[in-house]
């Protein structure tokens, strides 16, 4: 099997490099950083801009090819580049990376977890009162577009803390600045609770309409039956059998999603202000970063690819049908 | 190898035995859109410890409903009335948790389909340990070394290690040998085998059937045996009840059943089979028509409209199950007194139709135009594994190297089982394309060199039906337009197509007016006679029959292979006829070629082959068909082969079948040298009959 | 063989009789009808699917139709309305549309003079929002087409013609599939800053067909394999007509339903990059520049957001529902395997 991870890996290697490169290219062309530095008051003299755009090597006087070698040999030493702004796009993306997995870590738990287990009992409940209600349900939810949502909860809150008299819910950043030790963690809790409703109730909805619909494939199968007549009680055989086998999948996809929870959640971030992945991509187009959006780039193809390769593994580790 | 001669010690039936199920008066319905199905329709009998019950039947019949009404699995919108005792402790109405006490400690259960009967993500052993486990306290270790032995005993080689492997890595007749261990893990007073064989070819078919006998003889179990095949039961059951529309419409000891049917509808079913011991019969009897819906059965007889032998009242009142005859035979029909008093057989209640005779068929066989030859066919695929990281592991040698040649007006079959290469053979055939190596001459014209135009044209003469009626029709097309199809394709159209549209529809028996509905509005038998429309369309001249009726009732098969057997005399047809069943092949080929693993072994008339078979893999074929006949099945020599088809990827050395042979044994180690070191080559053993052994010997199997 | 199982085809009738689809087998009375009255029929028994296609094409027309029964104001020639009222030259009666500015109003609630408000520059609410509709509606139904034409050409032509355009196509597919779409697409709007928003619709088009190609690829390579299509190759009919009468009708409910869903993806693509300020560009709105203005003032100016917001809103759950009624319809089995 390793030869075949080996040649699939390769091929991986070569989109990663051709999807790197585009965006590079196409970031250096079409952003312009030199906006950036003219806008600010007063505009600062061409050759201080120059020079700035020469030191985080994005100057669009130079030809792209050679500022794109200049990239490439910055990244085979593990440099990622600088920002616009002169710091380094390596160290920010480690922050951000864990900011976006404090947030995004529970909600993908929540999600997934609680999407199976109601999913697996809409599935045995079917066509059953409770189960029409979760399916709808379900569906809205899935339907329901992230901004609106998002906007609405934070409305939502700002009336509820109205209610309560002071601000139970928080909606802006990761945590209150000014707070400390166990009232940090009180802190943390609350500003998680909008964004992570935010991400849990699409995600529930997804992860419960894919597990009712693999639960219901599985339960139209014989092997259900044998394992009722060898004797097991229809909630342990559906539970034991049915489940076990209709889970699959899902943690195939769960995997893949899990992988790609690094690159952030782009509406939620930049909504609650939580500056993570998803919010810098959008703030390094905004502001013409070059070399933050390819490092975005990179990141993003890289995890692409990692989540599908992983995905197969796990596919093929826990399915002895599959296995080679 | 195994042979068992006789059934010598198997009990027979005995009044004093005790009684281990008693259904009385079993009524099961189903909401549907249309109204309450009603499945099963006041259902009564007993099974003693011991004693081996057929239900026979055709789908629809009620035969698995009412056996899973006794094991409690029906969908919870069925409704259950009646009553259903097991030893005296009535069953109906016990909860799920009462029920799963009594489900495979007391009864166990064998399901059709193998494939899909053990769940894919455990292990066959811990799935055998978990029957022990859920009814005894015992460890878990006990508990595996109990599945070990259970594999053991149902015939799984290597046990301890096999027991291990998940379900995908077993065969279907290991999977069912499995299934079977579970069912018998807890001793049961009860085993109820839902079609068990249906879904294996015939030589596992037997494996399986064999296994069952064991299973029985270990566990003294009663046991049910629910099937479509008046052939399984027939050496099998000590009692049979054949199941009609929900009912049970006749029930007698096995011997009453076959020698002395008493209902139209059982004297139909055997009247339809073809069996491989038939030498003569010109036509078999089918059954008109179509078993009715369920739904609003309307009054009288259910069988009635089918019945050549209804009268008034037939339609009016339903016959209720009365004795009539012999001992313990009860029959559910008006006329039963009469058919017993005038002692009626098969053809007195279903005349015999007449089938035209092929003029060409007096022409001896030399003279005839030869319509395919096949010289050195190859066929070899890359074998791929793996579903997500797919990669080659070899090449399967699907064809290799046959033969075959086929005169105007003949049918051949080209028999074998599932994996022998035989619808490859025929793809490739149809392909009208330069095989890998060989040549394939159709009609006189080499595939090799032809251009597009002469291959299009030659499609004209070469057609084909399919297995499966309701996939080879294009469910979007009314059945105009599907026999249009091949009609525009080789440029008729307009009236001149319409008019042909009726002349087949009419050929085939259906309607010409049905040419505006759709394919879904037909029953399989139906279905079946359009995909023969379709091909006859364009007059060929050569047909190939890939399993035609395998996927039919018996009741309908009948009449397909009589329409079958009818256009090939009236229109002059060849067949090219694959099958897996010898005894359809016996009734309809005038040659036989018999492939295993993409090598052919034997090949003749089918008098000759049938009557004197000389290659084992033939000889074990035969022996496997199960006969309609429990007299000649309990005294007939039975060759039961080891094993399934080694992988086509890598055949055994020297002589193919070497692995499996069962004459290997009588040989002589330099003998049996010989078989793993040559290749076996055709060898002249008779008048037109050749067969690929090197220690050829003839042997009666019928 | 295949024993037709029993107990299957009760099972069959029993789940049939709740899915709410049932074919009598041979039951004379049923009159052949076309297989697209009775997709219709059962589109229509789907309460839920009827009524969002209803509203659907109700919003889609207001959108157009809605801007001429605007408020009107007395304005100048070129309709520009008075900073003072009474000012001479102002006396002709003009509507508002979504660019101007009253002067008199800002951040007002909704009114007769302003239906749904004013922003605080003093645009009408009920003007930009159909514009935005308009807008977001019309690029959405576009790019789905768009999508699912190049998916299924892609798809279609990777499955019939095989071996090494199947290889070189996929190939595009995955390569596509690594390239972060979003990104892309926000990188490249500079670009089209002041060039037509059909750039915008190819451009999400370009990066969504992805998916579909795969699945219209493998439904092909199955459909290929079919006994029906087999047995018109043997038949001699030519492969296009092949393709033509058996595999794109099979292909068509998938490709229709396909449309259906990409809309509402579509939709909300649009609405992201334009409230990020990558898509559509002021002075033109879309619904997502509206909620960018709008989220911020919502606690205190709640039309700014609730019209824009719950119209989304309302849009993508329509399209969403009438694209699950189709999937019913075409394919009565599909409701429960497929998830999506």
């Amino acid at each position: 099997m390793g030869k075949f991870l080996l040649r699939r890996f390769v091929n991986y290697l070569i989109l990663v490099i051709l999807a790197a490169s585009m965006t590079y290219i196409l970031a250096g062309e079409a952003l312009n950083p030199r906006a950036q530095f003219q806008a600010k008051t007063p505009p600062p003299p061409k050759a201080s801009v120059d020079a700035s755009l020469k030191t985080i090597n994005a100057n669009p006087d130079t030809p792209i090819l050679v500022r794109y070698k200049r990239w490439v040999g910055g990244l085979l030493h593990g440099d990622f580049g600088k920002e616009i702004n002169g710091g380094s796009v390596g160290a920010d993306m480690k922050r951000r990376i864990l900011v976006s997995t404090r947030l995004l870590l529970i909600a993908t738990v929540l999600g997934s977890g609680l999407g199976i287990l109601i999913g697996a009992y809409s599935a045995i409940k079917q066509y059953k009162f409770s189960d029409r209600v979760i399916t709808l349900t379900s569906f809205v939810l899935l339907s329901l577009p992230l901004i609106p949502l998002a906007i609405g909860l934070k409305l939502l809150a700002v009336k509820v803390n109205g209610w309560v008299g002071h601000r139970v819910l928080e909606y802006t950043g990761e945590y209150a600045p000014d707070s400390h030790g166990w009232g940090r963690f009180t802190s943390r809790l609350q500003h998680l609770i909008l964004p992570t409703l935010t991400l849990v109730l699409g995600q529930v909805a997804f992860y419960s309409r894919y597990q009712r619909a693999t639960m219901l494939d599985v339960m139209g199968n014989d092997f259900l039956r044998t394992a009722q007549a060898k004797g097991l009680r229809r909630r342990k055989a559906l539970m034991k059998h049915g489940l076990r086998t209709a889970v699959l999948p899902l943690v195939v996809l769960i995997v893949y999603n899990v992988s790609l929870l690094f690159t952030g959640a782009i509406f939620t971030e930049t909504i609650f202000a939580w500056h993570g992945m998803g919010e810098w991509s959008v703030n390094s187009i905004q502001q013409s970063d070059v070399n933050v959006v390819a490092a975005i780039g990179i990141f993003t193809s890289c995890l692409i690819l990692i989540a599908g390769m992983l995905s197969d593994i796990v596919y093929v580790s826990l399915d002895p049908r599959v296995r080679v | 190898m195994t042979i068992a001669d006789d059934r010598a010690g198997v009990v027979r039936p005995d009044a004093d035995r005790e009684t281990v199920l008693e259904v009385s008066h079993l009524e099961v319905t189903f909401p549907s859109e249309g109204g309450r199905v009603n499945a099963v329709r006041d259902v009564s009998y007993a099974v003693r410890s011991g004693e081996v019950l057929g239900i026979v039947g055709e789908s629809g019949s009620g035969k698995s409903v009412s056996s899973l009404a006794v094991m409690g699995l029906l969908p919870v919108s069925a409704r259950i009335s009646g009553s259903v005792q097991l030893r005296g402790r009535e069953l109906l109405g016990l909860g799920d948790k009462a029920m799963s006490r009594i489900r495979g400690k007391s009864i166990g259960m064998v399901f059709q389909d193998p494939l899909s009967a053990l769940t894919p993500v455990y292990s066959i052993g811990a799935q055998i340990a978990e029957a022990v486990l859920t009814h005894r306290k015992v460890s878990k270790d006990d508990a595996h070394k109990r599945a070990i032995e259970l594999l053991d005993l149902v015939g799984i080689p290597n046990a301890a290690q096999r027991a291990k492997a998940f379900p995908h890595e077993f065969s279907g007749g290991m999977r069912q040998r499995a299934v079977i261990a579970i069912a018998i893990a807890n001793d049961p007073d009860l085993i109820i085998a839902d079609e068990p064989t249906t879904a294996l070819d015939v030589t596992i078919q037997a494996q399986v059937l064999e296994v069952l006998r064991t299973a029985q003889e270990v566990t003294g179990a009663a046991i049910i045996m629910i099937t479509h095949d008046l052939g399984v039961v027939a050496g099998l059951a000590d009692r049979v009840q054949v199941m009609y529309a929900g009912r049970i419409v006749e029930s007698a000891p096995v011997n009453e059943i076959y020698y002395r049917p008493r209902m139209p509808y059982t004297m139909g079913l055997l009247g339809s089979i073809p069996r491989l011991d038939d030498k003569d019969r010109a036509a078999l009897t089918p059954i008109e028509g179509n078993p009715p819906s369920l739904l609003r059965l309307p009054p009288g007889c259910p069988f009635a409209p089918r019945c050549p032998i209804a009268f008034d009242r037939c339609t009016e009142v339903e016959p209720a199950l009365l004795p009539v005859g012999g001992e313990h035979h009860t029959s559910a029909c008006h006329l039963a007194a009469q058919i017993e008093s005038e002692n009626l057989a098969v053809t007195d209640v279903f005349p015999e139709p007449e089938i035209p005779e092929n003029p060409e068929v007096r022409i001896p066989r030399e003279r005839r135009d030869e319509v395919l030859r096949l010289e050195g066919l190859v066929k070899e695929f890359p074998l791929m594994k793996g579903h997500v990281f797919k990669h080659r592991v070899g090449t399967v040698h699907a064809v290799d190297r046959i033969d075959i040649d086929m005169r105007s007006g003949e049918t051949v079959a080209l028999v074998g089982e599932s994996g022998c290469g035989k619808t490859t053979t025929l793809l490739q055939i149809l392909d009208l394309a330069k095989p890998q190596q060989g040549r394939i001459v159709v009609l006189g014209k080499d595939t090799a060199g032809m251009s597009k135009a002469e291959r299009r044209s030659l499609r004209r003469d070469l057609q084909i039906v399919f297995q499966d009626p309701m996939a080879s029709l294009d469910p979007r097309m009314p059945v105009g337009d599907i026999l249009a199809e091949p009609l525009s394709a080789q440029g008729i159209s307009g009236g001149r197509a319409r008019e042909k549209i009726s002349e087949l529809l009419a050929l085939v028996g259906l309607e010409p007016s049905h040419a505006d509905r759709y394919p879904t509005e037909f029953s399989g038998g139906q279905r079946q006679r359009i995909g023969i429309a379709r091909a006859l369309a364009l007059e060929p001249k050569l047909l190939v029959l890939d399993e035609p009726v395998s996927a039919l009732d018996v009741s309908i098969q009948a009449g397909v292979i009589n329409l079958l057997q009818e256009l090939k005399g009236r229109l002059g047809l060849s067949y090219l006829f694959v099958a897996h069943d010898l005894s359809v092949v016996r009734h309809v080929a005038d040659r036989i070629v018999v492939m295993y693993l993409g090598r052919v072994c034997e090949t003749g008339t089918v008098n000759e082959v049938f009557d004197q078979p000389y290659h084992p893999y033939t000889q074990a074929l035969m022996s496997a068909i199960p006969l309609p006949d429990p007299d000649r099945e309990h005294s007939r020599r039975r060759i039961i082969l080891e094993g399934d088809l080694p992988s086509p990827a890598d055949p055994p050395s020297g002589c193919r079948f070497r692995t499996r042979c069962p004459r290997r044994v009588g040989l002589t180690p330099a003998e049996q040298e010989k078989c793993s070191a040559e290749e076996p080559q055709l060898l002249e053993v008779g008048d037109d009959h050749a067969s690929a052994c090197h220690y050829n010997s003839a042997a009666s199997m019928v | 063989m295949t024993q037709p199982s029993e107990n299957l085809v009760i099972d069959a009738e029993v789940e049939s009789n709740d899915g709410g689809y049932r074919q009598a087998p041979d039951e004379g009375a049923r009159r052949s009808r076309s297989r697209g009255r009775l997709i219709f029929r059962r589109f229509l028994r789907n309460r839920l699917a009827v009524v969002a296609l209803i509203l659907f094409i109700a919003m889609f027309a207001w959108s157009f139709i809605g801007p001429h029964f605007n408020a009107t104001f007395k304005g100048d020639a070129h309709c520009t309305p008075a900073v003072t009222p009474g000012l001479p030259g102002y006396d002709h009666t003009c509507m508002w549309d979504y660019k101007q500015n009253d002067f008199s109003s800002f951040s007002d609630g909704p009114s007769s003079k302003h239906y749904f408000g004013t922003t605080q520059s003093g645009q009408d609410v009920y003007a930009q929002l159909l514009r935005g509709m308009q807008k977001s509606m019309v690029i959405g139904l576009l790019a789905a087409v768009m999508t699912t034409a190049i998916a299924s050409v892609v798809g279609s032509a990777a499955a019939y013609f095989g071996g090494f355009v199947d290889r070189i196509l996929m190939w595009f597919v995955d390569m596509l599939l690594v390239v972060p779409g979003f990104l892309i697409i926000a990188i490249l709007s500079p670009l089209f800053q002041g060039s037509t928003w059909l750039l915008l619709v190819v451009l999400i088009a370009i990066f969504a067909w992805m998916v579909t190609a795969r699945a219209i690829r493998s439904q092909t390579l199955s459909l290929r394999e079919r006994e029906y299509v087999s047995a018109a190759r043997y038949m001699g009919v030519r492969p296009a007509r092949i393709i033509a009468r058996h595999v794109l009708p099979n292909i068509a409910s998938y490709l229709i339903v396909d449309v259906t869903l990409n809309v509402g993806g579509a939709i909300i693509t649009e609405v992201s990059l334009s409230y990020f300020g990558f898509g559509i560009q002021s002075p033109d709105v879309s619904l997502g520049t509206l909620l960018q203005a709008g989220q911020d003032k919502a606690t205190t100016a709640w039309w700014l957001f609730a019209f824009c917001g719950g119209a989304l809103t309302l849009i993508v759950l329509c399209v969403n529902f009438v694209g699950d009624g189709l999937r019913d319809a075409f394919d009565p089995g599909s409701a429960t395997s497929r998830a999506r």
